[in-house]
């Protein structure tokens, strides 16, 4: 199986091909609908003005993200209360959400991955191919299982989102995750979607 | 009334760690049926995995824990309004022991209560009397966001899908949800569908009908065949686990029919994940149990 530790090099993202299954270690990002949002509206639509918190929270998260991944996954977290944070359940989110923004946050960050559940389309996936970036598919539901590859919780950023919505900022080891969509615009999500249409018209047809 | 906060934290607790036997089995059936070495095995596999672990260490099976869904039945005389003081207060416990995620946010501020407080609808409790000498029976649905997201309402007929006010109509679109669907409800899950009803009832109807075991038969014939044929033309379609591709899309199908409106004709699908978590506990005199 293959291993790659983060930041990831684009010939590392360029030889992930649809149906690889690779173990991934190093620091990344959880982040979600809030995330991206955020990011959206004050960083790349400018339709907000960012606070000196939000500069500040963008500067910190920069050096993480550049050749580095978010994680779609709004975690259950203990120690919420003393500061001393442990995941314990920790499943991907479905991706689909962040369409809108993805590449455009790919572009940003040069980011070099996302991690979800689901797949996402045709816009995530050109910003696939132009970063280049791959799309990283994890067990959805397997909660209890994915914590246990997160090996220290190393900051929190925009907890006033929610647990759940928070940017975590995670050393992870041998975190297992399946390429679903590559750099070269290869999609499993289309692959599957396409047959599985063409069979629900031969049932509709009966 | 005695206090029960207790117990029905530890209903909270079971439902949200410990996956009921019937879908982990049908889970690993599913497993012996994909090809070995496949993207579709490996997510079984690791689904099994995470299901066992969840169990051991008492952790949440997936920390997407939904809208809590509760489903009382409660002897005549007692108090509803007590009943739900101490769902509250055992939501709130069991959020703090990391056994639900603080899921409950405020819609128009965008603020997360932190402790799954909510409001008139969160969590959701629904009551039902019944016999004084019965026993209290409280259940637990855990369903979460994601495969919430992925469930639909379709009005029948449908011109697009040539879809008529019949069962052969309730098929289609059906079929057609299931397809739209993909895995992003996390595949294999259970369609749980209510014909007919208004739009609010034919929903609720749709979840209910997710209480029963896989494989419970429908007492009405017509529809146990249409159930049936419906499981078996969805794994047709070859989506599989997690949507990689395969031969098990879903594990189940429920349907029930409810009365309507000559005007309206609803077909309501709720689509529920592989960690299809639901708990019951009874209470019978100070004697509790948990199935």
């Amino acid at each position: 199986m293959k291993k790659l530790t983060l930041p990831i090099s684009d010939e590392d993202i360029r030889a992930l091909k649809v149906g690889e299954t690779v173990l991934l270690s190093g620091v990344m990002m959880t982040g979600r609908d809030a995330v991206h949002k955020w990011l959206n509206d004050a960083f790349i639509a400018k339709t907000v003005e960012p606070t000196e918190d939000d500069i500040a929270v963008f500067e910190a998260i920069k050096p993480i993200l550049d050749g580095g991944i978010i994680y779609h996954c709004g975690p259950i977290v203990s120690g919420v209360d003393t500061g001393d944070y442990k995941f314990v359940a920790a499943g991907p989110t479905t991706s689909i959400r962040e369409e809108p923004y993805q590449a455009l946050v790919m572009k940003l960050f040069n980011l070099k991955g996302v991690i979800g559940k689901g797949g996402m389309e045709a816009k995530t996936l050109q910003g696939c191919m132009d970063t280049p970036a791959v799309y990283f598919h994890a067990i959805g539901g397997a909660a209890s299982l994915i914590a246990q590859s997160v090996q220290e919780v190393i900051t929190v950023h925009k907890l006033d989102f929610g647990v759940p919505e928070a940017m975590w900022v995670i050393d992870v080891k041998d975190f297992p995750v399946v390429v679903t969509m590559d750099s070269h615009g290869r999609s499993q999500h289309v692959t599957v979607y396409e047959k599985s249409k063409k069979v629900l018209d031969e049932l509709m047809a009966k | 009334m005695q206090n029960l906060t207790k117990e029905i934290l530890e209903l909270i607790r079971r439902t949200s760690t410990d996956l009921p036997a019937d879908v982990e089995a049908k889970l690993r059936t599913a497993y012996t049926d994909e090809e070995n070495g496949s993207a579709a095995q490996g997510a079984l596999d690791t689904i099994l995995k995470n299901v066992e672990l969840a169990r051991s260490n008492s952790t949440p099976i997936c920390q997407d824990t939904g809208t809590p869904l509760f489903y009382v039945h409660y002897p005549e005389g007692l108090s509803t309004r007590k009943l739900k003081k101490m769902i509250v207060d055992a939501v709130t416990e069991a959020t703090k022991l990391t056994y639900l995620r603080p899921n409950s946010v405020n819609a128009v501020t965008g603020a997360n209560t932190g402790d799954n407080s909510g409001d008139d609808h969160y969590p959701t409790i629904h009551f039902e009397e019944v016999d004084e000498n019965l026993p209290l029976t409280i259940e637990l649905m855990l369903k979460g966001g994601g495969c919430e997201n992925v469930g639909v309402q379709y009005k029948l007929p449908n011109v697009a899908m040539h879809a008529g006010r019949d069962l052969a109509g309730v098929r289609k679109v059906v079929l057609d949800a299931a397809q739209k669907a993909q895995g992003k409800g996390c595949a294999p899950g259970i369609l749980g569908v209510a014909v007919g009803g208004d739009r609010g009832s034919s929903y609720l109807a749709s979840k209910e009908v997710l209480l029963t075991k896989i494989g419970t038969e429908n007492p009405d014939s017509e529809l146990n065949a249409l159930e049936n044929q419906i499981t078996e033309e969805v794994n047709q379609m070859g989506i599989g686990p997690m949507g990689f591709g395969g031969k098990t899309t879903i594990l189940d199908t429920k349907i029930k029919g409810l009365h309507r409106v000559p005007a309206c004709y609803f077909v309501s699908v709720s689509y529920m994940c592989w960690a299809y978590r639901r708990r019951k506990m009874t209470v019978k005199g100070a004697e509790v149990s948990y199935d």
